[in-house]
C-alpha cells in the first residue's frame, strides 16, 4: 500500500478527479451544450476503443484490421442484455457477458492467427472482423441486419469518462510491467525476444486478447449511449477509423491515442455540417501527417508525473518549463543562424 | 449440370474483374511491399470515367474503357507521387509538392465551408496559404525516409478515403446506372451468355496477355522484376527505381480502370463505395494465390469470383463474403504466402 | 561429464545442405571455438543448438545436472528456458528501449508475478521490480555499461552494444552461453577487452562457452578446443596449436591448391 502512494499517483487522482470535476462545472454552468455532451460521449468511446488498439498494436507490435468487430460484440452484449434488464444491474452483466464473449472470440482468433507477421496478421484479422460481424448479421437474437434499436440509454458521461480512467489503469500498468516489457520486446525484435526466453505467442495472445476485452467494453457503452446499433456499424470501416486514431496520435503512446481521439472527434465535429467535405479534409489530414509525421503526433511520448519526486519538485515545475522553453527557442536560433552560414 | 455450367460462367466473369483488380494490387505489393489500399477506389473512379464517356460523350465501349485505363493510369501515379513516394523517398521538390497540392484542397474546402467564401475566393487564398505551406516545406524539412510500413498503410487508406468522398461529391452519393450498351445474350447448351460477359473475357484476357508480355519480354518489365527483387541492387545496376515504380503503379492502375468500365457494363449500376468491397475481394484474390506474384493474382481473381458465385447459387447468398474470407484465413494459416508464394525465412 | 552432445545433427534448405552429420561433445566449463570460412554453416549450427531452426535430423541433448533434455525440435524460448542463451552475430538489441530494459527484458523466465498483479499493481509485483532492477544493475556493472542504463540501445556505440548483448545474454541466467562473433568489427584494443571480458564471465558465472569467431588471435587465445566447420561438415577439432597445423584447416581456408 505504501509502495502504492506515490506522488505520481496522487497527482494522477488529482489529474482525473480534477478534469472530472471541470467537465461537470462546464457541464451544469452551460458551456457544454448538449450537441457537446454526445461528441463527448462518442470522443470518450473512442479513446477507449484507441487505447485498446494501442495495446496490440503499440505494445505488442501485433497489427489488427477486424478491432471493430470487438467492439460490435460488446455493443451487442451490452444491447441485448440491457434491453432484458435495463439500469446498471443489466449494463454491467452485458459488460461481464461483452468480456467473456470478446475474450473467447479473440482467443479463437489469435492461437491460429498470431503466428502470421505484419501484412498477413493485418489480412487475417481482417477476414475474422469481417466474419464475426457476417455472424452478427445473420443470428436471430441480434436482430440481423436491422439491427437493435431502443436501447435504454444507461450510460452517461461519468461512466464512460471513469471506463477510460480504468482503461487507461490497466493499460499503463500492463505496459509498465514485466509482462509488458515482454510484448514490447515482440514488437522490437522477434526473434531476439524469443531468444531471450518469452513465449512470444503467449505474450501476443494475451495483448490481443487484453485489446479485444477492451474494445467490448467500449462497444457497451457505445450501445448504451446511442440506442441503436447496426452490424454495419462495426464493418471493416470502423476498425479503420479506430487505427488511424491510434496511428495519429503515435502508435505506444497513450497519450498520444487520447489527444488524438479530442483533435479528431472535434474536427469531424466542426466540420458535421458538410458531410462529403469534412471526410475529404480528414482524408487530407491524414495524408498530410503521415508524410511529415509518420510517428504520429506524439511519436512514443507519455505524459508523466513519474519525476516528480517531492513537493518541492512540483513548485519547481514552472522555472523547468521555463528553462525547456529557453532551450527550444535556442536551438530554433542556432538552427536559423547555422543555415544562414 | 446446365445450372452448374451457368454458375461457372457467372464466376468466371466476375472472377475476371476480381483478377483485374488483384492484379494491381500484387504489382504494386510486389515492387514496394504496400498494401494499396487506394487500389481499390481507382477501380470506382475508372467506373466513373467510362460512364461519364459512355453517357455525356456518347463514346463506344472499347474507346471508354481506353479513356478509364489512360485516366486510371495518370491517377495511379499521382497517388504515388504525391502520397506514397514522400513517405518512401522524399525529396524536397516531392514535400513542395505534396504540401502544394494536399495543403491546396485542405485550406480550400475548409476557408469555403468556414469563411463562406466564393469558390474563386477561397481558392485565391487556399492557392496563397498552400504555396506559403510547399515553401515553407521546402526551406525547414529535410527529407528521410521512413521504412515504417504502418505509415505507408495509414496513408493509402486516407488516399482511400480522399477518391471515394472526393467523387461523392463531385457526382452526388446515389447510385447511378450505366446506359445499357450492350443488351442481348447468346445460349450455348443451356448455359447462357450476355454479351457483356463475353466482351469480359475477351477484354480480360486481352489485357493479361499484354500485361504478361510487358512483364516477361520487355526491358521494363525486366526493370520491374529486378526491383521487386532488390531495389538496392538494382538501383546500382542502372534501373531507375522511382520511375520503375511509378510506370508498375500506372499499369496497375489502367487494369482496374478497365475492370471498372466492365463491372459498370456487366452490373449495370456504380456509386462511390464499390471500391470498397470490390477492392477487398480483389485484395483477397491477390492474397489467395500470393501476393506479390501475378499469375497468382489472376488464379486467386477466378477461384474466389466461382466461390462465390457457387455459394450464392447453392447456398445462400448471405454466407457469400463469410466463405470468401474463410478461405483466406484457412489459406493463411496454411500457407501464409498464398497457393503459388514460396515461403520466405528471416535471415537470423 | 558432457553437458551438451549433439548427434548426427542435419539441416537442409530445400536443396542445400548447411549442416551435414555434425557430432559434438561439449563437457561442462569447456570453452570451445567454432570457426570456418565464410557459409560453413557456423551460424546455422547455433541456430539449429538454439532453436531458431528445427533440424532435418539428429539429435541436440543438453545434460545441465544428471538429467538429460532433449532440445531438437523444441522452441527457442523452451530451449532458453533450460539454460541456454545466445547472442547475433549482427547485432539484435531491442534498439528503440534502454539499455536497462534490455536486460530487464531477458530476465523474464525469473519473474515471479503475472499479468493480474501488474494490473492491480500487486505487492508481489514491487518486490519483484525491485529485485529486477537491482540484478539487472549488476549484470550491467559487470560489462561497464552502469552509466549508460537509461540510454536508448540505438544510441550505444558499436563495442557498447556487444557488450550489452552480452549482458542480456547472461540476464537469462544460463549454463551454456553461445556468442556468435563477438568480436566482429572491433578494433584489436576492443578486442583485447573483450577476451579479458569473456574469461572474467566464464569463471564468474561458472560458464560453458561456445563461441564463432574470426578472429583468430582472440579464438587461440581464449578456446581450449575448437571445432572446424567447412560446407556444413566438421572437418578438424581439436586444441588450438592442432588445429594450426591441421592440413584440412589450412586447405578449407586457403584452398586446395597451395
Amino acid at each position: 500500500m505504501k509502495r502504492w502512494l506515490t506522488l505520481p499517483t496522487l497527482c494522477w487522482c488529482v489529474f482525473a478527479i480534477g478534469l472530472y470535476g471541470l467537465l461537470q462545472l462546464l457541464i451544469e454552468i452551460g458551456v457544454i451544450s448538449v450537441v457537446w455532451q454526445i461528441t463527448l460521449a462518442n470522443i470518450g468511446i473512442n479513446v477507449i476503443l484507441a487505447v485498446s488498439l494501442n495495446l496490440i498494436l503499440g505494445i505488442s507490435g501485433q497489427f489488427s484490421l477486424g478491432h471493430a468487430a470487438f467492439m460490435g460484440i460488446g455493443a451487442y452484449a451490452g444491447g441485448i442484455v440491457l434491453k432484458m434488464l435495463p439500469g446498471y444491474t443489466g449494463m454491467l452483466l452485458g459488460a461481464l457477458a461483452g468480456l467473456l464473449i470478446s475474450a473467447l472470440a479473440a482467443l479463437v482468433i489469435a492461437v491460429p492467427t498470431l503466428r502470421l507477421r505484419g501484412d498477413y496478421l493485418a489480412i487475417a484479422t481482417l477476414g475474422f472482423g469481417e466474419i464475426i460481424r457476417i455472424i452478427i448479421n445473420n443470428m436471430k437474437i441480434t436482430n440481423g441486419a436491422a439491427g437493435l434499436s431502443n436501447i435504454p440509454a444507461v450510460a452517461n458521461l461519468t461512466v464512460i469518462y471513469f471506463t477510460i480512467v480504468l482503461t487507461l489503469i490497466i493499460v499503463c500498468n500492463f505496459k509498465n510491467s514485466a509482462p509488458g516489457r515482454a510484448c514490447i520486446s515482440i514488437k522490437e525484435d522477434e526473434i531476439a525476444s524469443e531468444a531471450m526466453g518469452i513465449p512470444t505467442t503467449r505474450y501476443k495472445v494475451i495483448a490481443f486478447v487484453l485489446g479485444a476485452m477492451l474494445a467490448s467494453l467500449a462497444g457497451v457503452l457505445y450501445a448504451s449511449s446511442f440506442y441503436v446499433i447496426k452490424p454495419t456499424y462495426f464493418a471493416f470501416a470502423q476498425s479503420i477509423n479506430i487505427l488511424v486514431i491510434v496511428v495519429f496520435g503515435g502508435m505506444g503512446s497513450m497519450t498520444g491515442s487520447v489527444v488524438a481521439a479530442l483533435v479528431l472527434g472535434v474536427i469531424n465535429y466542426l466540420l458535421q455540417s458538410l458531410p462529403n467535405e469534412r471526410m475529404i479534409v480528414y482524408a487530407v489530414a491524414i495524408i498530410l501527417i503521415m508524410v511529415f509525421r509518420p510517428k504520429g503526433l506524439m511519436g512514443n511520448f507519455e505524459l508523466s508525473f513519474a519525476r516528480l519526486k517531492s513537493l518541492q519538485d512540483i513548485k519547481a515545475l514552472p522555472a523547468l518549463w521555463k528553462d525547456k522553453i529557453l532551450a527550444v527557442l535556442a536551438r530554433l536560433k542556432n538552427k536559423r543562424q547555422k543555415e544562414d552560414a | 449440370m446446365t445450372q452448374f455450367l451457368q454458375q461457372i460462367v457467372n464466376g468466371l466473369s466476375i472472377g475476371s474483374i476480381y483478377a483485374l483488380i488483384a492484379l494491381g494490387y500484387t504489382m504494386v505489393y510486389g515492387i514496394i511491399k504496400l498494401i494499396n489500399f487506394a487500389h481499390g477506389d481507382i477501380y470506382m473512379v475508372g467506373a466513373f470515367v467510362g460512364f461519364i464517356c459512355i453517357s455525356t460523350f456518347k463514346m463506344s465501349v472499347l474507346s471508354a474503357i481506353l479513356c478509364a485505363m489512360v485516366f486510371c493510369a495518370l491517377l495511379g501515379v499521382a497517388v504515388e507521387r504525391l502520397a506514397y513516394k514522400p513517405l518512401r523517398n522524399p525529396t524536397k521538390a516531392g514535400l513542395f509538392a505534396t504540401a502544394l497540392v494536399m495543403g491546396f484542397i485542405l485550406i480550400y474546402l475548409v476557408a469555403k465551408a468556414t469563411l463562406e467564401l466564393d469558390n474563386l475566393w477561397a481558392g485565391v487564398i487556399a492557392l496563397v496559404l498552400s504555396l506559403a505551406l510547399g515553401f515553407f516545406v521546402y526551406f525547414t524539412i529535410t527529407p528521410k525516409g521512413n521504412p515504417n510500413r504502418i505509415a505507408a498503410l495509414i496513408t493509402a487508406i486516407g488516399v482511400s478515403f480522399f477518391l471515394e468522398y472526393a467523387m461523392m461529391a463531385i457526382m452526388g452519393p446515389n447510385n447511378r446506372s450505366y446506359p445499357a450498351t450492350l443488351g442481348g445474350t447468346a445460349t450455348l447448351a443451356g448455359v447462357q451468355i450476355t454479351f457483356a460477359q463475353i466482351l469480359i473475357f475477351i477484354i480480360t484476357l486481352a489485357l493479361m496477355l499484354i500485361l504478361t508480355f510487358i512483364v516477361q519480354k520487355t526491358k521494363i518489365g525486366r526493370a520491374m522484376r529486378a526491383v521487386s527483387t532488390d531495389a538496392d541492387a538494382a538501383a546500382l545496376m542502372g534501373v531507375n527505381v522511382d520511375r520503375t515504380i511509378s510506370i508498375t503503379f500506372a499499369i496497375g492502375s489502367s487494369l482496374a480502370g478497365a475492370a471498372g468500365v466492365l463491372v459498370g457494363i456487366y452490373y449495370n449500376t456504380l456509386n462511390p463505395l464499390m471500391g470498397m468491397t470490390y477492392g477487398l475481394k480483389a485484395f483477397i484474390a491477390a492474397v489467395f494465390g500470393g501476393i506479390g506474384i501475378i499469375p497468382g493474382a489472376m488464379l486467386g481473381g477466378f477461384a474466389i469470383g466461382i466461390t462465390e458465385t457457387m455459394v450464392a447459387g447453392y447456398w445462400s447468398s448471405l454466407f457469400k463474403d463469410a466463405i470468401v474470407y474463410i478461405i483466406l484465413i484457412v489459406i493463411l494459416i496454411l500457407k501464409p504466402s498464398g497457393l503459388l508464394g514460396k515461403n520466405v525465412r528471416e535471415k537470423v | 561429464m558432457s553437458i551438451l552432445e549433439i548427434r548426427q545433427l542435419t539441416k537442409n534448405f530445400g536443396g542445400i545442405a548447411a549442416v551435414v552429420d555434425v557430432d559434438m561433445v561439449v563437457e561442462k566449463g569447456d570453452l570451445v571455438g567454432l570457426i570456418g570460412p565464410n557459409g560453413a554453416g557456423k551460424t546455422t549450427l547455433f541456430n539449429l543448438i538454439t532453436g531458431v531452426y528445427a533440424p532435418t535430423s539428429g539429435e541436440i541433448v543438453f545434460t545441465p545436472y544428471n538429467k538429460a533434455i532433449l532440445l531438437s525440435g523444441k522452441k527457442p524460448w523452451w530451449i532458453t528456458r533450460q539454460g541456454f542463451a545466445r547472442t547475433f552475430q549482427n547485432i539484435r538489441l531491442f534498439k528503440e528501449l534502454s539499455v536497462l530494459d534490455n536486460v530487464r527484458i531477458a530476465m523474464h523466465k525469473d519473474i515471479k508475478y503475472g499479468v493480474f498483479s501488474s494490473i492491480l499493481r500487486l505487492p508481489a509485483y514491487y518486490k519483484e521490480e525491485d529485485r529486477v532492477f537491482t540484478k539487472a544493475l549488476e549484470l550491467l556493472d559487470i560489462v561497464g555499461l552502469k552509466e549508460k542504463q537509461a540510454e536508448l540501445a540505438k544510441n550505444l556505440p558499436y563495442g557498447q552494444q556487444r557488450r550489452l548483448e552480452i549482458a542480456r545474454a547472461l540476464a537469462t541466467d544460463p549454463t551454456v552461453l553461445f556468442l556468435d562473433e563477438p568480436a566482429a568489427g572491433m578494433n584489436p584494443q576492443e578486442t583485447a577487452d573483450l577476451t579479458r571480458l569473456i574469461g572474467e564471465l566464464r569463471q564468474r558465472f561458472g560458464l560453458t562457452i561456445i563461441l564463432i569467431e574470426h578472429d583468430m588471435s582472440l579464438v587461440m587465445n581464449l578456446c581450449e578446443r575448437i571445432y572446424v566447420l567447412d560446407y556444413g561438415r566438421l572437418i578438424a577439432k581439436g586444441s588450438p596449436d592442432e588445429i594450426k597445423n591441421n592440413q584440412k584447416v589450412i586447405e578449407a581456408y586457403l584452398g586446395e591448391e597451395v
